[in-house]
């Protein structure tokens, strides 16, 4: 197996001993199939203990290992280094306050992840005796893709939006909200307007679309976000016309 | 220094098992509180890499006899009968219960959850979500947990050790990987779910977070590990990262050739090849079969020469592309992307990949330990339903049973207890065995954290891979013994407090050394060959000796003691394991 030498700067900051971040230069052996996790792993292994990142699955299902690689949001165990000039530049997710070198502090996310009633609110309480709920495919497909999120935050990195104003509930937790809204066992759609249809939900939406290119399993959050504006309208039209619905 | 936290019940691991007893807990009695400590965020947990799918009973044409008949002697009569007919009755449930949550399940043309055929399955009764299942099941309960207050999660929190006081477990002490800071978690019970220890083993489908952290905390705790010596290899895995190709892509009518295009499954008392998909045959045997048949492959020179190793064929393109894409997205995906192979043109390269811990903290029907206070449920645990080697599907839906009786369990205790234990005790107790402030304070003797885990990773694949002999098991002995006694040698390089992975690795090496020790030992002991445990040496399954479960005990400065229990058999003699043949 042929071996190439990249350069992978990476962004260091220890909070306890540091003012202010810096990069870090390592030069590091690579295997033509490796992912540039890989070449991280690398580095904590070969030639630093010193550095902190977050990573498990090594299949980009488990969401931990986003990092901003050569200035783009990325699952640095999906990102190969074959696809990637020599010198490599590593960066913590951006929009995200640093915790240490490239991990992040999550808590914001978090929190909108969970503000947003991410939960099936059934129509009517049937007990589990009773078996399932029938759903057919078709009505499966029309909320799957956006069951297909991470929450490896990758879109929150990338949107402008967030940058600009980080009270915006953003793009995964707005589309995880879209998911349940349109699940056929789901009556939550009002309980969840109070975030989704706020000042800091879908209108705050820009719709660069950033959010959709770099998401890396195809979910496609700035539709969401679109289609919520969409429902949303109608109902600021229609619910004072027709008495006693229920959103 | 010591931070206390006092609450009802402390949960270990936030993956399926964990989260099901979170919500299990909070369902019985919204007054008590939980804390759901994990070294990762939920979503993080390795129950996100499932694939394939969950069992359990769903149509006509099955029967929990079935489902139970499938268990047992897939797990060559090593399960506990009593807990296999339990989990298959419990396991239907659980799974529409999963659906009443969200849980995304792959549904029939008339809106019923589907089920595809698995590896030692007379019928079809695996629930799937395309092939992506633990992904989504795992989504489905950390989002479902967020409905309940009482579950208070500490994310990135790593535990250390179990807090025990007159014969009672009564806390956990856990490192909170942000600021450094050592906490007391003083709790009425506490429930371990933190999955395997696939890590031990150079090659595998296990994410970086698998290292028995766990299964060790219990066993220096005095509780048993059971059934060690029991590691799945998965026959599927993709050279070089080991990442899993789903027992699914057979369960859809994948198959296996060697170098010259040849079934080889065939010559291994699976076939005949044909006709195909066949339940219970050729692809579909159970996985200690089909890896025990590559190792006889590779052996005669049939496989195939890579770079990562040798390898052979898992064929797709038969089920054509609009199939693939439907039912095993995630695995063209991962074929593509990672091996530059495309399934719908060429066969995926593929050969066996540690998967899965039989073994573990030994638990009743109930998920208790032998430590009173102290639940386990999950990879982590052995109740046992898996025996000698887990059916596929059946893992997925063991976290949802047994996730939910340790919750139950723990929440009766916590209810029955009538205060917490003394936190000057506790506090005592903590700060004797801070492994963390050893770490922090000790100069080492020059033995590298890397280091020694790649020679405890070389000496598990050597000692302990799929065939084994009292010479390889007996040399990986000493190298372990050797190993344990470096470990205090380490060193850390990083003194930083805030997200030392420097220190939460030296912590996971101790707990791998613990557990692969466990592993080595049970696998001497026992001298003869039953399911995923085969020994060259003795290569019959001896009923008349080790119709029993072996339970390793901690020493702390030699080899573990084992000693026995007999297996409960309830209804299934020990019978011969018989797959491939006509039937259908």
């Amino acid at each position: 197996m042929t071996e190439r030498h990249v350069q992978l700067e990476i962004l260091r900051y220890d909070p306890e001993t540091d003012e202010v971040p810096s990069f870090q230069t390592y030069r590091v052996p690579c295997q033509e199939d490796w992912v540039v996790l890989d070449a991280i792993n690398y580095v904590k292994d070969e030639m630093d203990r010193s550095l902190s990142y977050r990573w498990s699955c090594h299949m980009a299902v488990c969401g931990s290992c986003g990092m901003m690689i050569n200035g783009e949001p990325m699952l640095s165990c999906k990102a190969f280094v074959r696809d990637l000039p020599d010198k490599i530049r590593i960066e913590p997710l951006a929009n995200f306050p640093i915790e240490r070198d490239l991990v992040v502090v999550m808590d914001d996310f978090m929190d909108k992840l969970s503000s947003v009633k991410p939960y099936l609110v059934a129509r009517r309480d049937k007990p589990v005796d009773d078996g399932e709920h029938l759903q057919l495919p078709a009505q499966l497909k029309k909320f799957k893709q956006y069951t297909l999120c991470i929450n490896c935050t990758l879109c929150y990195s990338a949107c402008p939006q967030y940058a600009h104003d980080e009270t915006f509930v953003g793009p995964a937790a707005l589309a995880l909200a879209h998911r349940y809204n349109l699940d056929s066992r789901d009556v939550g759609r009002a309980a969840r307007a109070d975030v989704v249809a706020s000042n800091d939900g879908i209108w705050e939406c820009s719709f660069v679309g950033a959010c959709s290119d770099v998401c890396p399993h195809g979910v496609d959050p700035a539709a969401a976000i679109q289609q919520t504006k969409i429902a949303s309208t109608l109902d600021y039209f229609i619910e004072p016309l027709t008495p006693g619905r229920k959103g | 220094m010591l931070k206390m936290i006092t609450t009802d019940v402390v949960i270990v691991g936030a993956g399926g098992a964990g989260l099901r007893a979170a919500i299990a807990i909070a369902e019985t009695n919204a007054d008590l509180s939980i804390a759901l400590l994990s070294k990762v965020y939920p979503m993080r947990s390795h129950t996100v890499a499932a694939e394939g799918g969950a069992a359990g009973v769903a149509k006509d044409n099955d029967s929990l006899d079935n489902h139970f008949n499938d268990t047992v002697s897939g797990g060559d009569w090593l399960c506990d009968q009593d807990a296999v007919d339990l989990f298959v009755k419990e396991a239907p449930r659980e799974l529409t219960q999963m659906e009443h949550w969200g849980c995304p399940w792959s549904r029939e043309p008339d809106g019923h959850v589907a089920v595809r055929p698995f590896g030692g399955m007379k019928v079809e009764r695996t629930w799937y979500a395309a092939d992506k299942t633990g992904f989504h099941m795992l989504h489905t309960l950390f989002q479902t947990s967020l409905k309940y207050p009482a579950i208070e999660r500490y994310d990135e929190f790593y535990s250390t050790d179990l807090l025990v006081v007159d014969g009672q477990c009564r806390g956990v002490t856990a490192l909170e990987m942000r600021t450094g800071q050592m906490h007391v978690f003083r709790a009425k019970a506490v429930i371990i779910a933190t999955g395997g220890a696939g890590r031990i083993f150079p090659f595998t489908t296990n994410g970086a977070i698998k290292t028995g952290d766990g299964m060790a905390m219990a066993y220096r705790a005095g509780v048993a590990l059971k059934d060690m010596e029991f590691v799945q290899y998965h026959p599927t895995g993709l050279p070089g990262t080991g990442i899993l190709i789903t027992e699914g892509s057979r369960g859809e009518g994948g198959i296996l050739v060697n170098k010259d295009g040849y079934r080889y499954l065939q010559d291994y008392d699976l076939g005949p090849p044909d006709p195909w998909p066949r339940k219970k045959a050729m692809e579909l045997g159970p996985r200690d079969r089909l890896s025990q048949a590559f190792w006889h492959e590779q052996k005669k020179g049939r496989t195939i020469d890579t770079p990562h190793g040798d390898v052979v064929h898992l064929d797709l393109r038969h089920l054509g592309e609009k199939r693939i894409d439907e039912r095993l997205p995630m695995v063209r995906d991962l074929a593509t992307s990672y091996i530059g192979v495309d399934p719908v043109d060429a066969p995926i390269p593929v050969r066996p990949v540690v998967h899965y811990t039989m073994g573990g903290i030994d638990t009743d029907i109930d998920a208790k330990t032998s430590l009173k206070g102290l639940f386990a449920a999950g990879e982590c645990a052995c109740v046992s339903i898996n025996g000698a080697n887990r059916l596929g599907s059946n893992s997925l839906t063991e976290l949802l049973v047994f996730g939910k009786r340790a919750g139950l369990g723990a929440a009766a205790l916590a209810m029955a207890e009538s205060g917490h234990a003394d936190a000057t005790a506790l506090r005592e107790q903590a700060a004797a065995g801070d492994q963390v402030g050893r770490l922090f304070q000790t100069a080492g003797g020059g033995e590298s954290i890397v280091g020694l885990r790649r020679e405890m990773n070389a000496t598990m694949e050597a000692g302990a891979g799929i065939y084994r002999t009292e010479d390889s098991l007996s040399e990986s002995c000493a190298v372990m013994n050797d190993l344990r006694r470096r470990y205090a040698d380490i060193a850390l390089e990083d003194k930083s407090n805030v997200y030392n992975t420097d220190l939460v690795q030296a912590l996971e090496l101790g707990a791998m050394i613990d557990v692969a020790g466990a592993v080595i030992v049970s696998a001497l002991a026992r001298k003869e060959s039953r399911g995923s445990h085969q020994r060259l040496d003795y290569v019959a399954r001896d009923d008349a000796a080790y119709l029993k479960h072996s339970l390793a005990h901690y020493e702390p400065d030699s080899d573990p003691r084992i000693d026995y229990r007999d297996v409960v058999i309830t209804r299934s003699a020990p019978g011969a394991r018989v797959y491939g043949g006509d039937q259908k």
